[in-house]
């Protein structure tokens, strides 16, 4: 596959090469990087099927090529990484979730900074705005100094609620986690194969999920002062306790088996009233072609716990150019054009998929797609938490760690025992970990 | 002149014929040592180092110090239960039906080659595919296995989805893939049996059940070995299907080796500890299938 695809740009650069010879003033015409070739890594999100058609008009203006591959999430970091490892790369442009591994990749030296990119203006002009970026989401891609990525896509999690089934039951939406249980208690009704709530269950999938609840108890992972873990606080191990209760007694069965496609799936055919999780799955929910409740679905900010309301507020995916990339100001292109206002504008339309531009969310355009309540409810998110799991090197092993005592939560079994049990190993990673 | 003729012979043929026994498995010899004995080597090497992406060490030798850290972690040891737990069931299970449809199958009847045609597909189908379709049917509200289970008043449990019935849920889809295979190789062997025994059983007075159990079986059990020890080394191995259906959940319920060691490689970026894991795994099914072949010798005896 690489061999072909290095055949094949070897054989487009001789081309290239061959027509500059021969006096074709086209090429030089379009720009200062035509005839480059980049080669872009993306996951499959609705983000990368929207930025598709549109390469076309890129690949025109500019005369750069853009070969665009498209992996699932975890492959996309597994593919990543052994091609950095290898040292053998020739991605120029990848998608990053900065939150899973932006400070594994910044500990082994595989990003470009591009603040540096940013900053020059011979490569960025002062109309593309950097400044028109949200602050969170931007400080969400800055590790150790760098900036590691361009935000594309912003989350914030929030409550989906089945307008009809709290108005049939005389319930408000719930503004808190108190409220959220009563609600769910009530709207439970087994027999009938209908849950009060649905929430993510599956070990590593859930702790994003949790997080929200997790500072609404007023607890956190751990203490980044002292490095010391705090998953056996009574915070946590209340946040811990209650997340089980609702999902093991309102929840649908199976749901240790559920992440968000399995989760959307109940909602989606009404077998859910309550779901909490991220905003940039609406569509799922909200699309009549993919739901059966999209008319009868609201959105509401997520709940305040006992300490408030402290929901995440994070990039999820961000662009990002590789230390190792030959193309490096070719590829500052693509990134910026793709981060642009204009294109930002037809992503978030097209794809229903919320981006961080500030300015876009003030056109009509950028709004068309999104229901009031749920603009209205990343509103109120804005200015959550810029993390929804810890940050530390070893992610992976993280959040299986600390699913394994959410899941044990909602087994019911001893969740102050799971807790502590949890901390301890969290603890050993921490300590293992560089500051 | 003889000699002569001898003497002028071109020096390359010369060496050809004096190393010949070296030359003609040449090609083998390199196939095996580039694609089998150079892995195995340095999956062993890198199990002596801390290579690990995410902690940032590199590819430096630290002896045995991974060995004792991965039998002391209970999520491994967990993970060799299970492993052997979905293995020994599965297998078990497999090969008693196996054989016992084969007893049934091996006779003359009108569409006989379709049912072996049929029995191929399971075999045949992509296991990720096959994993798909066993999710649906699993779902614990939605899916027809519960369903049909409620429309019964029977109960109706949590298959993939419970920590206890996962592995043996798990169990079911692999005895449905592969059942059929040992159905197939029993025929084979069934097939190939001498006539002239039978006949000599039947002069005897020997019953169907006396004829089964000490004619039949004893004759089809070298077969039966072989067939064990192919679905043993497979059903050790087994990835896709856990990984498909439940990535070794809920929680760690269904982690068998190869999940782990996956996990500790590619979600963790340990890969010297991953080597350490994917060793043990490798000792644990060479140490099985020369059981299983020693077993085979004295069947054979």
């Amino acid at each position: 596959m690489r061999c072909w695809r290095s055949m094949v740009v070897t054989a487009m650069l001789i081309a290239v090469g061959l027509a500059a010879g021969i006096g074709r003033p086209s090429a030089q015409a379009k720009g200062p990087y035509a005839g480059t070739t980049l080669r872009v890594l993306g996951a499959n999100h609705p983000w990368t099927e929207a930025i598709r058609p549109l390469l076309k008009e890129f690949e025109g203006r500019t005369g750069i090529r853009v070969n665009l591959e498209a992996y699932g999430e975890d492959q996309l970091t597994q593919k990543l990484t052994t091609e950095f490892t290898a040292g053998s790369s020739d991605v120029d442009v990848f998608m990053q979730r900065p939150l899973q591994e932006a400070r594994q990749y910044v500990q082994n030296g595989w990003y470009a900074d591009l603040s540096a990119f940013v900053k020059d203006p011979a490569k960025t002009p002062a109309d593309w705005n950097f400044d028109d970026f949200q602050g969170g989401a931007v400080g969400t891609e800055r590790v150790k100094g760098q900036l590691t990525g361009i935000p594309i896509v912003v989350e914030h999690e929030v409550l989906y609620y089945r307008k009809d089934l709290l108005q049939q039951a005389g319930l408000p939406v719930p503004k808190t986690l108190e409220e959220l249980k009563r609600a769910a208690e009530k709207l439970t009704d087994k027999p009938k194969g209908r849950f009060g709530f649905v929430a993510r269950g599956q070990r590593s999938p859930a702790v994003t999920q949790f997080s929200s609840f997790l500072y609404g108890f007023g607890g956190d992972w751990f203490d980044p002062q002292t490095r010391k873990a705090a998953l056996n606080t009574p915070e946590a191990i209340a946040a811990l306790r209650y997340y089980g209760d609702v999902l093991r007694n309102f929840g649908p069965p199976g749901v240790l088996n559920m992440s968000w496609p399995q989760a959307v799936a109940v909602f989606a055919q009404g077998n859910a009233a309550l779901y909490t999780d991220a905003d940039s799955i609406s569509t799922n929910i909200l699309d009549p072609g993919k739901s059966t409740v999209a008319d009868k679905t609201g959105v509401a900010p997520f709940p305040a716990g006992p300490k408030g309301a402290h929901m995440y507020s994070v990039t999820s995916w961000g662009l990002s150019i590789p230390a190792g990339s030959k193309h490096k100001d070719a590829a500052w292109e693509f990134v910026k054009w793709a981060t642009s206002k204009e294109v930002t504008i037809r992503t978030q339309n097209g794809a229903v998929v919320p981006g961080a531009r500030n300015s876009v969310w003030e056109t009509p355009e950028g709004r068309a797609k999104f229901p009031a309540d749920w603009i209205a409810a990343a509103k109120a998110s804005a200015k959550g938490k810029s993390y929804d799991r810890p940050l530390v090197v070893q992610v992976g092993k993280a959040r299986d760690i600390i699913g394994s005592a959410i899941v044990a939560a909602i087994e019911g079994q001893d969740v102050e025992a799971a807790a502590q049990n949890a901390n301890q190993q969290f603890q050993a990673l921490l300590d293992s970990e560089p500051k | 002149m003889g000699a002569q003729h001898w003497e002028g012979r071109p020096v390359m043929t010369d060496f050809l014929d004096r190393h010949v026994r070296w030359i003609f498995p040449l090609p083998a010899l390199v196939f095996v040592l580039v694609m089998m004995a150079f892995p195995l080597g340095y999956t062993v090497w890198v199990s002596l180092t801390g290579w690990s992406l995410s902690a940032g060490t590199p590819a430096d030798f630290i002896g045995l110090k991974n060995y004792p850290a991965l039998f002391q972690d209970e999520r491994f040891r967990l993970a060799v239960v299970r492993t052997l737990y979905f293995t020994l069931l599965a297998m078990a299970v497999e090969v008693a039906a196996g054989v016992a449809i084969a007893l049934l199958l091996d006779r003359d009847y009108p569409g006989k080659r379709v049912v072996n045609a049929i029995m191929l597909l399971p075999m045949m189908a992509t296991p990720v595919a096959i994993a798909m379709v066993w999710l649906f049917m699993y779902e614990p509200s939605a899916g027809i296995i519960n369903y049909v289970l409620r429309t019964l008043h029977g109960p109706t449990p949590l298959w993939i989805a419970g920590p206890i019935s996962a592995i043996p849920a798990l169990v079911l889809v692999d005895i449905w893939e592969w059942t059929p295979m040992i159905v197939l190789i029993c025929l084979a062997g069934l097939s190939g049996l001498p006539a002239e025994v039978f006949e000599a059983a039947k002069v005897d007075g020997a019953g169907r059940w006396r004829t089964l159990w000490h004619v039949t079986l004893p004759m089809l059990m070298p077969t039966i070995t072989i067939a064990t020890l192919l679905r043993l080394i497979d059903a050790l191995k087994t990835f896709d299907i856990i990984y498909a259906m439940t990535g070794g959940g809920p929680g760690y319920a269904s982690e068998t080796l190869n999940i782990y060691t996956y996990q500790q490689a590619f979600s963790y970026f340990s890969f010297g500890f991953a080597s350490t894991a994917l060793v043990v795994f490798f000792a644990i099914v060479l140490g099985m299938s020369l059981l299983m072949t020693g077993t085979r010798r004295i069947v054979e005896l």
